[in-house]
């Protein structure tokens, strides 16, 4: 059976996680292999912690939802403690450094748990709204599931009409790109 | 700091802040609604029966015994929770769509009976828990999510008048009015009538409160309240449709 | 403005709600009648984007009644008409498509389930089954696909116009929250490229001539005077649909016939069955998958033959035993073990099956 990249993205609504599942998505379909992103969703969306649901394979994908992700990202308190179910002993737990939680809530059957200070280079070296970015940077390099190239391509597919207007956001957006790379 | 405006008494502390987003309406016909109800004294009488709607996020709003009904159904259960106690005040809270759409024929029913509840609607011009869909009250050219290119009234006709065809209907005994966020004051004033009359056993009451819903609208605070303020009277005309009594007095 | 809005075959990624709205427009549907319930309101906004650039046409209704006799309409004035729904939306369509099974009516539904009973969640389930395949007073004379991905949920709309207007029973086509708002690849194509015919749809009101003078005036009517009336016309009903079911009816199974334990499931579920039931005759364990695709009317054939063979039915769905209650009826007598795997309103990994046939195997 081909393999598949299990990835659970978590956050509190706007910190933009649907999209950066969305994008990763649309990148492994664009290399012409199989993704299948599904958001959760619900009445109380507006309050809860967002989830999504993401897998990528050279071939078809079973069910939409796992048990156990690959890399799981949690991008807020609430967001680590509603994702801890999903972390088993191979998955890489990755946090953003600006929460604030004690060491021993953190999923500790982890594999390998990664803390890296997207929030912080967001607002001090690029732009706030680019932490999203810098996240899907970062995944892209934990799991290689989709190569650089493909990840900045279905931003522009994205984001191109704005870019168009100001093409100094293309520069800010691969540039978060790289910064999450660098940082995994 | 800010100084937090104080809760009305019956609403329930535990549940705030409530589930509304940020500037939305029904919070404010709630704070209207719960100081009309702390005014009368019958936080311990009331039943809230609230829609499937944004108004599903108050059931757990008030400290008063609740029920969060169907879509478009509340009316007949809290009409059948009337009927079987007529000593409980029963207030059905819904949107534009659970009222004017799917419940529509339930709100003509219980009107024409001249059921003793009152009837509070939230109008925001659109469906907004399910995403902002067109709703009956949506505005000529106004967009919605089914209605992309702006609500074309030659197809899909003009906004319901709730308030109007409501005081078309009632027979005397009846209280109906609109309201709007905009003026809480009177909005108060309304639902306190409208529940004295339901207290005094004269018949139906219905009040439609003007509402945001800055999410589904994608405005900002801003366009919102203009939007509130200036462009939905311009149709919903704002006041009192009918007084019990009215029409007696006509007569004199 | 082009004619077509698929012209040539192509691989799209989109949610489940947009392959709809693009199947009905590829399958030729000239209207959809709607109310908004989630998980299926994409439909519709879909729908109402792409209708006018294909002079198609939409009317939202006041509620899904509306919604159901609208679309009752909708053919009996010779159009392919469609609606969607969902949930406490399906339960109130069930009295539309009760006319629609009496006056045996080309209606199809796409219903997007979710978590029951009232209004629950807005999610997922696979808790509409029993509704959706005999949801009228009476027998539940219609058709009922149940999808399991994008590319089946493309398939199976257009299949759905096609088997409705060639057969005449309300056809409804199953899918669910998740396949409403996941996204995933697929290939879309144009029906006719590919040899699929499209069934005329035909008026029963409106036809040429003067009623009385030219022709024959409709009158069509879904009450009878007399029980001995009612029983001779669901004879004629019954038969049709028997001899329909052998036609239509549809399933997918493999490695059924050395295996111990058969695994069976439906829709989106059916998913990680697959994938569950590959993994563990990888490990040599000796487990099949069958699948119907249609629930109404079933594959019983096959159903009643793999129920004499097998030791053991695991029955895995998203709710309390719905589909296994079909499945159970079909297979009445059998001597096969029925284990149930039953998760109300709530979805189920591949890990969960396979750990499931390992505890019973
Ligand atoms: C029978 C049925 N149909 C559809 C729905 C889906 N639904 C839930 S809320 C809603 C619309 C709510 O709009 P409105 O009544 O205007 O309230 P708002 O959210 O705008 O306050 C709809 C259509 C449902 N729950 N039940
Ligand atoms: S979606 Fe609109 S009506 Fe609903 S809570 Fe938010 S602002 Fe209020
Ligand atoms: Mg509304």
């Amino acid at each position: 059976m081909a393999e598949v990249t299990k990835i659970m993205l978590a956050g509190e609504g706007g910190q933009g996680v649907q999209s950066v599942a969305q994008i990763l998505a649309e990148a492994a379909d664009n290399e012409g292999r199989e993704a299948l992103y599904i958001p959760n969703f619900g009445v109380e969306q507006r309050g809860g912690v967002s989830i999504a649901f993401l897998q990528i394979s050279d071939e078809r994908i079973g069910a939409p939802k796992f048990d156990i992700g690959d890399i799981v990202v949690a991008l807020s308190d609430r967001a680590i403690y509603r994702t801890k179910q999903y972390v088993g002993e191979n998955t890489i737990f990755v946090y953003d450094t600006s929460i604030d939680i004690p060491k021993e809530d953190l999923p500790q059957n982890a594999a390998k748990i990664l803390a890296i200070p997207a929030l912080e280079i967001a607002k001090n070296e690029l732009h706030p709204r680019v932490f999203n970015v810098i996240i899907l940077g970062a995944v892209v390099a934990a799991t290689k599931v989709v190569t650089a190239e493909d990840a900045k391509k279905a931003i522009e597919k994205k984001l191109g009409y704005k870019f168009e207007q100001n093409p100094k956001l293309r520069e800010l957006n691969y540039k978060a790109i790289d910064k999450g790379m660098e940082l995994v | 700091m800010t100084v937090q405006p104080a809760m009305p008494k019956c609403w329930r502390p535990e549940t705030k802040p409530h589930k509304f987003c940020p500037g939305c309406g029904h919070g404010l016909v709630l704070k209207a609604l719960g100081e009309a109800i702390d005014e009368l004294g019958i936080q311990d009488r009331v039943v809230f029966g609230c829609d499937i709607g944004c108004s599903l996020l108050a059931w757990d709003f008030f400290n008063v015994d609740s029920i969060q009904t169907h879509h478009g159904r509340t009316t007949p259960v809290m009409t059948g929770v009337k009927r079987a106690n007529p000593d409980l005040i029963c207030i059905a809270y819904m949107g534009d769509g659970g009222g004017y759409a799917i419940g529509s024929q339930h709100l003509v029913n219980a009107a024409a009976r001249n059921e003793k509840i009152t009837v509070i609607l939230a109008l925001n011009t659109v469906y907004a828990m399910t995403g902002g869909q067109m709703a009956p009250t949506t505005m000529p050219d106004q967009k919605a999510e089914t209605a992309p290119y702006g609500r074309n009234v030659e197809e899909t006709g003009y906004p319901t008048q709730g308030p109007e065809m409501v005081a078309a209907i009632t027979r005397e005994g009846a209280y109906v009015a609109r309201g709007t966020t905009a003026n809480l004051k009177q909005l108060k004033s309304y639902i306190k009538k409208a529940l004295q009359n339901q207290m005094e056993g004269r018949g139906f009451s219905f009040v439609e409160a003007l509402s945001a819903c800055p999410t589904n609208w994608r405005t900002n605070a801003e366009k919102t309240w203009n939007f509130v303020q200036k462009e939905m009277p311009k149709y919903f005309k704002v006041g009192e449709k009918k007084v019990p009594g009215a029409e007696e007095k006509e007569g004199q | 403005m082009s004619e077509k809005l698929i012209t040539e075959e192509k691989r799209v990624f989109m949610t489940g709600n947009e392959v709809v709205a693009w199947a009905a427009v590829a399958a030729g549907a000239e209207i959809m009648y709607g109310y908004p319930i989630t998980p299926q309101n994409e439909i519709m906004h879909y729908w109402t984007r792409l209708a006018p650039k294909y002079n198609r046409k939409f009317l939202q209704t006041e509620d899904e009644l509306s919604a159901g006799f609208t679309t009752v309409g909708g053919v009996m004035a010779g159009r392919k008409a469609f609606t969607a729904t969902a949930g406490p939306g399906n339960t109130l369509m069930q009295e539309p498509m009760s006319m629609a099974e009496a006056m045996r009516l080309p209606t199809v539904t796409i219903v997007q389930q979710r978590g029951g009973p009232s209004t629950a969640t807005v999610i997922y389930s696979q808790q509409e089954v029993t509704m959706t395949t005999f949801g009228g007073n009476g027998e539940g004379l219609r058709i009922v696909y149940s999808t399991a991905n994008h590319q089946e949920l493309f398939d199976y709309t257009i299949k759905a116009f096609n088997v409705a207007w060639k057969y005449r029973f309300p056809t409804f086509v199953l899918g669910d929250g998740y396949q409403a708002k996941m996204r995933e690849s697929l290939t879309v194509y144009d029906p006719e490229q590919k040899g699929i015919e499209f069934v005329p749809a035909e008026p029963y009101v409106g036809k040429p001539g003067t009623p009385g003078v030219d022709r024959e005036p409709g009158h069509y009517r879904n009450t009878y005077n007399v029980e001995e009336e009612l029983y001779e016309v669901l004879q004629g009903y019954f038969k049709d649909y028997a001899k329909m079911a052998e036609e239509v009816a549809e399933y997918q199974a493999f490695d059924t016939e050395d295996a111990d334990v058969v695994v069976l499931s439906h829709g989106v579920v059916s998913r990680g069955a697959k994938e569950a039931v590959e993994q563990l005759r990888k490990e040599g364990k000796k487990v099949g998958y069958f699948r119907p695709i249609t629930l109404r009317p079933l594959p019983e054939k096959e159903l009643k033959e793999l129920a004499g063979k097998a030791k053991k039915f695991l029955i895995v769905e998203s709710a309390q035993g719905q589909f296994a209650k079909l499945i159970k009826d079909v297979i009445y007598g059998a001597s096969v073990e029925i284990v149930p795997f039953f998760k109300p309103g709530v979805g189920i990994t591949t890990d969960e099956i396979v750990g499931k046939v390992n505890e019973i195997l």
